[in-house]
């Protein structure tokens, strides 16, 4: 039932004297990277003052925007020699933030990742299909040496190419797979086309969702389709990528490991630590990371700490589903996009108006991205080729930028509405 | 002679022709002609008017997008091989035509038949030396479309 007993169901007074430990080797091990000696420095701060974990609101908060000032070295504590692994976020905005694994750190997240799946009933002889891109995101390589930790067969599909999924599926008898929920949505239409039915002609048993937002409502509607359990996963490339969060079999909240991080609520707007219960912003300090240790990491996803025990037995807090983000990132098909990156591409391109608006809709079983694009009007000659070239050439621009085709509509000058202070530039259509 | 015609962009919804036309409609600008081609989600409404400016700067007012095309206005036969003559001649040239539309002056007696093609001038120059008669905007006013009392 645990792939840990021990750890996953330490009292809780027992967890968090560890959870102490780790802070304060997690400071000391900071000190090694220039931004943290740094910044330490700066502050007056000393290890020494930090003496119950409550005193944790007295060190600053890490964002996204400092790992990328001090990219791509000024995080790293440890030796150059000692990193073996670097890893990047999902997000394609200009510079990637990246992250840096000792041998260590690999183990210690390759546990996790264990863990995560042995509870959702994962064991050895299981045969496990990875169906996340492999390369630098960390769905792919993270999810497969958790899987062979356990020792299940690991079939690394890789994202894309429905046929060959299913395929593989039937063949080699897969039980557990790992995929983005709007893909699995998908992927059941590909099932029907191909007259496999998943839930009579496979072997599977289980599903990890994650990578993307997603309601209950979708996770049942996959679980009917597939006939299957599919289980919550949460992570960031930050605190590793997935295994940071996970459901249990209760499928009641996703258990966060607090063994390797120190998990805090705060309010986005003052920072204000935010008590169990209320919804806020995750942020994250790395308890046993060596290469490149993170303090008070702000995850921007929003989110609340179910106050209260777990029927399975286990002891660390367990957060509620993502309610959504802080900052104004999408996350579609599993790609995290920033409104600011389509800006400064259809900036760039001639002809292109002032305003632009994402609408991201749902048909079927697929997202999809709608660009409505302002024309210039000093651009329109009346030519109906020279839009459509214009609207191709958008298209193609902002694929290679964002990594998903979008649909691009051009709209009239000062169609569409002003952004004036605080940018209004995506609606979300997506329901469920 | 090169004549006028006013192109306004419109995306390809249900009330953006009727927004033009209403316009046109209290600015009495007469219509001659019209197309309209789309895309998937918006198009371009080419308008033959009597007062092309005027036309423009109204509708440019109203916030709607506007360019003036040069177009060739030619008078034809209203009878069969009319067309023929012309697009016969045109193709010699190897002169493509982008957009056409006509319409009908007189029946059985003559037509106009607009045409844009790459190079308007040239064009212009070969048909007038093949005997056809271009209009511009001035002389497209003038002309009734129909001569209703025949009906």
């Amino acid at each position: 039932m645990y792939w840990d007993e021990r750890e996953e169901t330490v009292e809780q007074a027992r967890l968090q004297e560890t959870q102490m430990e780790g802070l304060r080797e997690t400071l000391r091990r900071a000190q090694g990277s220039s931004y943290y000696r740094d910044l330490f420095k700066d502050r007056r701060l000393q290890i020494d003052d930090i003496r119950k974990l409550a005193d944790i609101e007295m060190l600053p908060l890490t964002t996204k925007d400092d790992l990328r000032e001090h990219w791509p070295w000024g995080f790293v504590a440890v030796a150059r020699e000692e990193l073996i692994r670097m890893h990047s976020s999902s997000g394609t905005t200009g510079r990637a933030t990246v992250i840096f694994h000792t041998a260590n750190d690999i183990k210690a997240w390759t546990h996790l990742v264990a863990r995560s799946m042995y509870m959702t009933g994962m064991r050895r002889g299981d045969v496990f299909q990875n169906m996340m891109t492999y390369g630098l995101f960390t769905g792919g390589l993270g999810f497969h040496y958790g899987a062979e930790e356990i020792g299940a067969l690991v079939i690394p599909a890789g994202a894309g190419n429905s046929k060959r999924q299913i395929q593989l599926i039937c063949d080699f008898g897969t039980t557990f797979i790992h995929i983005i929920p709007s893909y699995a949505l998908y992927l059941s239409t590909v099932f029907d086309e191909m007259h496999v039915d998943p839930r009579k002609d496979t072997k599977l048993k289980a599903a990890f969702i994650g990578a993307e937002p997603h309601s209950e409502k979708m996770r049942r509607t996959i679980e009917d389709l597939y006939g299957f359990k599919a289980y919550n996963s949460y992570g960031l490339s930050e605190m590793n990528g997935p295994g940071v969060a996970f459901e249990c079999p209760c499928q009641n909240g996703l258990h966060i490991w607090e063994d390797q991080f120190l998990v805090e609520i705060i309010d986005p707007l003052t920072g204000k630590p935010l008590a169990d219960g209320q919804e806020g912003e995750l942020v994250m300090t790395t308890l046993k990371r060596e290469g490149m240790p993170l303090i008070r990491y702000r995850t921007k996803d929003l989110t609340r700490i179910i106050p209260g025990p777990c029927d399975c037995g286990r002891t660390h807090r367990r957060i509620e589903r993502i309610k959504g983000r802080t900052d104004d990132m999408m996350i579609i098909k599993g790609v995290n996009i920033f409104p600011i990156q389509i800006e400064k591409r259809l900036m760039e391109i001639p002809g292109v108006g002032t305003n632009f608006l994402v609408l991201l809709d749902r048909e079927g079983y697929d997202d999809y991205m709608n660009v409505q694009v302002e024309v210039k009007r000093e651009f329109f000659t009346g030519d109906l080729k020279q839009l459509e070239k214009l609207r191709r050439r958008i298209v193609e621009e902002l694929k290679s930028d964002i990594l998903i085709t979008p649909r691009v509509d051009l709209v009239a000058p000062d169609s569409l509405p002003k952004t004036e202070g605080k940018a209004v530039r995506v609606i979300d259509n997506r329901k469920d | 002679m090169i004549a006028n015609q006013l192109s306004i962009f419109a995306e390809n919804k249900p009330g953006r022709l009727a927004a033009v036309t209403k316009i046109l409609a209290k600015e009495k600008i007469n219509i001659r002609a019209t197309t309209i081609s789309t895309s998937d989600t918006f198009g371009v409404i080419n308008l033959l008017v009597d007062d092309p400016k005027r036309a423009m700067a109204v509708l440019t007012k109203a916030g709607m997008m506007v360019s003036l095309r040069e177009v060739l206005a030619v008078l034809i036969e209203d009878k069969p091989g009319g067309l023929d003559r012309l697009t016969q001649l045109v193709a010699k040239e190897n002169i493509n035509v982008n957009n056409a539309y006509g319409f009908v002056l007189e029946s059985s007696e003559k037509a106009i038949f607009v045409v844009e093609v790459d190079q308007t001038k040239k064009t212009e120059a070969l048909l007038e030396k093949h005997g056809f008669r271009t209009l511009d905007t001035e002389a497209l006013s003038a002309i009734e479309p129909f001569h209703y009392m025949k009906y």
